[in-house]
């Protein structure tokens, strides 16, 4: 490398004269040698069978290709190797939005044929064929997912608590890395291991919302522990010293200084731990299955959830397929609506209860 | 140095008084910690608990009548191989991503475009699924063609073509954008610490952009890559209902990824046929499930172990 | 109210580190009492011995007595919590709770601990603690906002009047000038002098001008070297000190010649 930098000047384009005029592209010709070579593309494309993919594929290539061949031919090699990195990076950026983008144009087109009052409103009980909805999933969605949460956020507050201000030696180290560990446990066993604990307590058929949340903590707790951990020690120390002096004791300290100041941090965490669970399929599909009706007591009997449904919408359908495929595209809409509602919801919480600092 | 004119042995702690308030609240916070032990170890116990019936049992016994391990083996085949074709491909993609995010994006939009990756994350992997099986493997069905006529010499493409497109590469390539994220997460953030001064003083050589990342970047940020391409994997080899979804698998084990016989990965496999499993049925799916996690575990330690060693080194200096 | 601090024999360790050794001394109360030394001589330490703050980091412990009004601050019976309530403490960087108003932050050693009071007495409570801090008048017409919205100089005069607010019978001051501008350093040296009719006051200072200006009694302290523990070198009223020291090294210090 460092040979290469050194003995650039001597490698660049002899100049006569002890001043030495580098060779430049005009700002813009960069993009549009580009802009060309997506236009080749294009043409290519279209001489062998036009299609928008093959478009994309060969104009990014001739692209790439046009802009470092021309780079070499008038800057140099240094030069057109930075502009070929820069053109590959900014394709792999490229490349990363054509799933996000498609996948989001996919759902919301598809989705929308059934996002109205009955989806909302109806449940798929004594539903055979068209109509019907996700009333029944969307409430258990919401009951287990808050369940799981109820059990997550003490059990995940009360560790970074501890690994925060009360944690020494071994055991505080110990916990960190099993939370590591623990966070990635695959969804799927996590659900396997709700499965036998409540299967060696309460026998072989019984079936819960209770056991998805559980195992839906598994997965939440981990990321729950971490990102209030990260939060807590951000609160300056000083403020707790300002505490003690004050003759305020430790768990005091805690409770209304540390915990308060740190407040918008831990509802971000805890909002973005839920966005992550409430999309879980695998673990509730093998512990609270799926029912056609609505089941409010999580104690007791199967739940249907937004995800399972979708799931078996899609992969089951029933008769009049067409409405089993609608179903389960809206549920996804709708899943991933609730995704991003909760997204939002944290990037609010942090902006709005952040500390004021009035200056 | 203590020993000046101080006894030799230290002075024995002293007696704390504490109020019960902060003894139930710390003992509160402690119990919580010591519970996370004890729920990881019980996952592990209970699901050790739960495959014994399957491990002790004859191998007639066993779904498929030829034992355990035959039965695994081509799940563990199909898990390894979706899960490493997702590493290849998502690993120098999620590079390339964080490079442009942290040195090539304009500033203003850079921490949006880093947000926007991160949504990547947030979708459900069910959504996933759903959008493999609907336009990902039908786009994909042209490749196979043409894998298969030109690339059979390789193992992989020795098709026959799906016609599905239901196959481990459109598996392999699903992963790979459900893992990007993750990769590109940490990559962003290990690209962002590399010392400016480093990167000051290769520009002011008269490097070019390429030639800095070249010589500050990289050689500072390669832990962080592997770290985190082992977390993608990690996060790959338990990936679950997008492949149930996508993948038509059940065959046997197999490196072939564009045919329609595919082998399963243990987590789909137990995704969809743990609803109607009884007997000894279940515990088969157990036990594999047990095999998953030790997997994942290894894997996770491995890559945890790799960060932890980077961040010893970055802190001594 | 102000109380005298007798200190005997005290060791302060971190873990198996010696930091402070030996240290044998009277405060008296209505009074200020200055600690100078150069840096990590222990001065802080000591001082955060005196209300058992330095008990907070993990590992830190003294052997030795310090007894407040024939009361041993360390005896096995007593409550940390509680001598933090006698003995007050102000640092070196104001540091107001973000997430409280001014008014709150006056009070907080009370609500903190979630003491019921009348509204009319925290009122007045607050008036009386501001207007001891010399804070009053500048803040009376905005005491819902919040403290952080101060200046440097009006937050620590802040932090000052939340410590005066729980009555306590010292008040410990860890360098609370270091960190601000000259007016705000003299505003603080003359609350100083006023509450020195109160108080007992404690102040840990690298100015030695400061040391001089204010206070009746100081104490220098020093260190052989760097691993080796601090010790209070001298002891005596701060006109001596300044002028005729006992000890070769407090002169050398003094005038410039070490440290």
């Amino acid at each position: 490398m460092s040979t290469d930098t050194q003995s650039a000047p001597q490698l660049s384009e002899p100049q006569p004269g002890p001043v030495r005029v580098q060779r430049k592209l005009p700002r813009f010709a960069p993009l549009g040698l580009f802009v060309l070579g997506i236009a080749l593309g294009a043409a290519l494309s279209a001489a062998t069978g036009f299609s928008v993919t093959s478009t994309v594929i060969y104009g990014v290539i001739l692209g790439t290709l046009l802009v470092y061949v021309v780079t070499r031919a008038v800057e140099g090699r240094r030069k057109a190797t930075d502009r070929l990195v820069t053109c590959l990076v900014t394709t792999a950026f490229g490349i990363a939005m054509i799933p996000l983008v498609s996948l989001v144009y996919t759902v919301l087109d598809k989705g929308l044929a059934r996002f109205d009052g009955d989806f909302f409103g109806m449940s798929m009980f004594r539903v055979v064929g068209e109509g019907g909805g996700a009333y029944h999933a969307i409430i258990g969605t919401l009951i287990i997912t808050l369940v799981a949460t109820a059990i997550s956020v003490p059990i995940g507050l009360f560790t970074a608590i501890y690994l925060v201000e009360y944690g020494t030696g071994r055991l505080k180290k110990a916990i960190t890395f099993f939370v590591d560990v623990m966070t990635g446990i695959p969804s799927i066993v996590a659900g396997l291991f709700a499965f036998a604990l409540f299967t060696l307590l309460f026998g072989n058929s019984f079936r819960a919302g209770i056991m998805g949340a559980v195992a839906l903590s598994v997965l939440m707790i981990p990321v729950v522990v971490r990102s209030c951990e990260e939060v807590l020690k951000l609160v300056p120390n000083e403020l707790r010293e300002a505490s003690f002096a004050l003759g305020v004791p430790k768990w005091r300290t805690v409770v209304r200084v540390v915990l308060p100041t740190a407040i918008a941090g831990l509802g971000t965490g805890i909002t973005l731990s839920v966005a992550r669970v409430v999309g879980e399929t695998a673990p509730l599909l093998i512990t609270v299955g799926l029912i056609t009706g609505t089941n409010l007591n999580p104690f007791d009997g199967r739940m249907a959830t937004l995800p399972v449904f979708a799931f078996y919408q899609l992969t089951q359908p029933g008769t009049a397929t067409q409405a089993f495929i609608d179903r389960a595209w809206t549920a996804a809409l709708v899943l991933i609506i609730f995704v991003m509602a909760l997204n939002i919801l944290a990037r609010l919480i942090s902006r709005f209860f952040a500390p004021k600092t009035g200056r | 140095m203590t020993a000046t004119k101080a006894p030799t042995e230290p002075p024995s702690q002293q007696r704390v008084v504490r109020r019960p308030g902060d003894r139930i609240f710390a003992g509160a916070a402690k119990g919580s910690g010591i519970f996370i032990l004890l729920v990881l170890a019980g996952v592990a116990a209970f699901l050790i608990s739960e495959a014994i019936p399957a491990l002790t049992a004859s191998s007639e016994e066993i779904p498929g009548g030829e034992g355990l391990a035959s039965y695994i083996w081509p799940l563990i085949v199909g898990t390894l191989l979706g899960a490493l074709l997702a590493l290849v491909v998502a690993t120098p993609l999620a590079v390339g991503i964080a490079l442009y995010i942290t040195y090539y994006a304009p500033r203003r939009i850079a921490a949006t475009m880093g947000y926007v990756i991160d949504l990547l994350a947030a979708i459900p992997s069910v959504v996933y699924g759903f959008w493999g099986l609907a336009v990902l493997a039908p786009q994909l069905v042209p490749f196979h063609v043409w894998a298969a006529d030109n690339l059979s010499w390789i193992p992989l493409f020795d098709g026959p073509a799906s016609t599905s497109g239901r196959t481990m590469l459109t598996v392999g390539l699903v992963l790979a954008v459900m893992i990007l994220p993750i990769i590109s997460a940490i990559a962003r953030e290990v690209f962002s610490q590399a010392p400016a001064l480093h990167r000051e003083a290769a520009l002011a050589l008269g490097a070019t952009r390429w030639e800095m990342i070249k010589m500050a970047v990289l050689p500072y940020g390669k832990s962080g890559v592997i770290a985190g391409a082992m977390l993608g994997l990690g996060r790959a080899l338990g990936e679950t209902m997008a492949v149930a979804i996508v993948l038509s698998g059940g065959a046997g084990a197999t490196i072939n990824l564009i045919s329609n016989s595919n082998p399963s990965t243990i987590a789909s496999n137990i995704a969809l046929r743990f609803p109607e499993a009884t007997g000894l049925g279940v515990n088969t799916l157990i036990a594999s499930g047990l095999v998953l996690f030790l997997i994942t575990l290894a894997v996770n330690m491995l890559a945890r172990w790799v960060v932890n060693r980077r961040a010893d080194f970055s802190g001594a200096n | 109210m102000a109380k005298r601090i007798e200190v005997s024999d005290l060791n302060i360790y971190y873990g198996n580190f010696l930091a402070v050794e030996g240290v044998n001394v009277s405060i008296e109360p209505r009074s200020i009492t200055a600690l100078i030394g150069p840096s990590g001589c222990g001065k802080s330490t000591f001082l955060r011995s005196l209300n058992r703050m330095h008990e907070v980091l993990p590992g830190a412990r003294v052997e030795g007595k310090v007894v407040m009004d024939g009361q041993d601050l360390y005896g096995g019976d007593v409550d940390p919590v509680d001598v933090r309530r006698q003995i007050g403490m102000v640092f070196q960087r104001p540091n107001p709770f973000p997430t409280m108003s001014i008014y709150d932050n006056v009070i907080a050693g009370n609500r903190l601990n979630s003491k019921r009071m009348k509204k009319s007495d925290t009122d007045e409570l607050v008036e009386k603690s501001l207007r001891g801090a010399n804070l009053w008048n500048e803040v009376k017409d905005r005491l819902d906002r919040p403290g952080s919205s101060l200046s440097g100089g009006q937050q620590q005069r802040l932090c000052i009047a939340r410590a005066i607010a729980v009555e306590p019978d010292v008040l410990l001051m860890d360098e609370p000038c270091s960190a601000l501008d000259p007016i705000s350093t003299l505003a603080i040296e003359d609350l100083m002098a006023e509450l020195k009719e109160r108080f007992t006051i404690v102040i840990v200072t690298h100015n030695m001008q400061q040391a001089a200006r204010v206070s009746e009694q100081t104490g220098f302290f020093n260190l052989n070297g760097v691993g080796q523990p601090g010790r209070l070198i001298e002891f005596n009223p701060t006109e001596k000190i300044f002028s005729n020291p006992d000890q070769k090294a407090t002169e050398d210090y003094i005038s410039g010649r070490f440290g």
